[in-house]
């Protein structure tokens, strides 16, 4: 038997009696958010090479242009807050960028800036606001169908049925959103969550049996957020590069 | 025989160190029966609580190379042993002696809690379906280890531990959960609601999902009971639409 250090008792950023990498999820989401942010707001800002042919920028759509609005306004920017506080005040990301940005806490069983008392979570503004999730999905789902209608517009060729790169691209894009938005968790409780007794009538039986099939998606939100936050950014560079010539749409026919 | 060094925490809440043992490592070997070891051949007085040895009382909760675990669910095998594996008290609440802490905090909180509260006494009117309880079923899992609370940061490092005022309290993952077994429950008819919003500050849940990575008995603590308590005080409390439904067709 041999005596060695003493045990520390208050946690200062950082500090941590834990031995594997927890640094490494905070620090990959850190980096995923932010290069996704930084191309984003650059995209949103250019207001230019959007679309090409049949097909849309997801940024851009739908399509807001009015000439009363100054040159240097670009049409994303009337689009891009709707998704952003839908996805701000999804319990996923709310995981992720408190524990990336925050770091309230960095990692578990990991040292915080302010271990203080006067932490208030999401009981005082802003973060109060997170409530209203809710809301922010009702118009999320708004933007499915038009994003749904895009995609269909995206096969459209000049009034023939054609298939590019680009539709394909554009048909994941939406599909991959279509399974985030309608995984969420406030939509699982809405559908059947709220209810106590499932049994109860051929509706509440109804909704029960929705609510199972959501669970069944909502056990994979946070892959549905990444995946299609990584496509809604890839559909609109692919665009972005084939409307400024850099890439030429594969057409299959 | 392959060895292992556990440094183990001993000591009270004022002064403590971390002391060496060697201990033989045998196939399957827990972190229980190491300390176990340490018991029977180098220090009697080392004060652990345990039961079971089977992941089920929920006793032998500790911080095992700084991971809130059960030392008796926590294998020997899954470590490198050519480094000494620390074993730690749990943080969040006081520490008694070694790696036994006060955990009394957490049945203070339990009474505050509306208890189960039937539609009807009769228990011969009381009828079940399979699938009005897979949610409860999932809750009534918890073996009441107190992980969850002693890696909840709201507790472990902002000290939301105030039972007196209650305005600086957060009742925590493990109340949440049975807050959401009883509040889900088809037979109860009590409002937990104002309760869960106000006094065990659902609110303060900043869904960073630490307790549900720590369960050992795998309830999926975040997304299956923080979150819909979460979604059920947004229907109360902040959500007009659903206000103006109540009001006007008098239905919840």
């Amino acid at each position: 038997m041999v005596n060695s250090a003493s045990m520390a008792t208050n946690d200062n950023f950082g500090q941590t009696e834990r031995r594997d990498a927890w640094w490494l999820a905070p620090l990959l989401t850190a980096l995923g958010l932010g290069i996704f942010g930084i191309y984003a707001t650059w995209a949103a800002f250019q207001g230019v090479n959007y679309e090409w042919g049949p097909y849309l920028s997801p940024f851009y759509s739908p399509l807001l242009q009015f000439s009363w609005l100054p040159r240097w306004f670009s049409p994303a920017l009337l689009i891009l807050p709707f998704p952003l506080i839908f996805r701000g005040s999804c319990y996923y990301y709310r995981k992720a960028y408190y524990r990336a940005y925050f770091v309230d806490p960095p990692a578990c069983a990991v040292g915080e800036i302010l271990p203080h008392k006067n932490y208030k979570g999401e009981t005082a503004f802003p973060f109060i606001l997170q409530n209203l999730h809710r809301f922010t999905f009702y118009i999320a789902v708004i933007f499915i169908a038009i994003l749904w209608y895009d995609a269909i517009v995206a096969f459209d060729f000049g009034g023939k049925f054609g298939i590019g790169l680009g539709s394909l691209i554009m048909l994941v894009n939406i599909i991959l959103l279509s399974l985030y938005t309608f995984s969420c968790h406030s939509w699982r409780h809405l559908i059947g969550g709220r209810l106590d007794c499932f049994s109860c009538s051929k509706m509440t039986e109804a909704r029960h049996k929705a609510w199972s099939r959501i669970s069944l998606f909502n056990e994979h939100h946070m892959l549905w957020a990444w995946m299609s936050l990584f496509t809604v950014g890839f559909t609109d560079l692919y665009i972005r590069m084939v409307a400024a010539g850099v890439w030429h749409d594969w057409r299959l026919f | 025989m392959a060895e292992a060094l556990l440094k183990v925490y001993r000591g009270d809440e004022k002064t403590g160190k971390l002391v060496d043992y060697k201990i033989p490592v045998e196939a399957g070997m827990v972190v229980l029966d190491a300390v176990h070891y340490i018991q029977g051949y180098y220090s009697p007085d080392l004060a652990v609580r345990w039961n079971c040895k089977a992941a089920k009382c929920g006793s032998c909760s500790a911080e095992v190379n700084g991971k809130p675990s059960l030392m008796c669910k926590t294998r020997l095998d899954d470590f490198d042993l050519s480094q000494p594996i620390e074993v730690r008290p749990i943080k969040t609440f006081p520490l008694i002696k070694d790696l036994v802490t006060d955990v009394s905090w957490n049945y203070e909180v339990n009474k505050t809690i509306a208890p189960f509260k039937p539609k009807t006494e009769n228990t011969d009117e009381w009828k079940v379906y399979q699938e009005d309880v897979d949610r409860v079923q999932e809750f009534r899992k918890c073996i009441e280890c107190f992980l969850c609370q002693d890696v909840c940061h709201v507790l472990r490092n902002h000290d939301k531990k105030d039972l007196v005022n209650k305005k600086d309290l957060f009742a925590g993952p493990r109340f949440m959960v049975r807050l959401a077994g009883l509040e889900m429950h088809p037979m109860d008819v009590a409002n937990r609601i104002p309760y869960i919003k106000n006094e065990a500050g659902v609110g303060y849940c900043n869904i960073t999902k630490c307790c549900t990575e720590v369960c050992p008995e795998e309830i999926h603590i975040t997304d299956n009971a923080i979150i819909p308590l979460k979604e059920r005080v947004v229907d109360e409390y902040y959500d007009p639409i659903l206000k103006m439904w109540r009001a006007i067709t008098g239905k919840s």
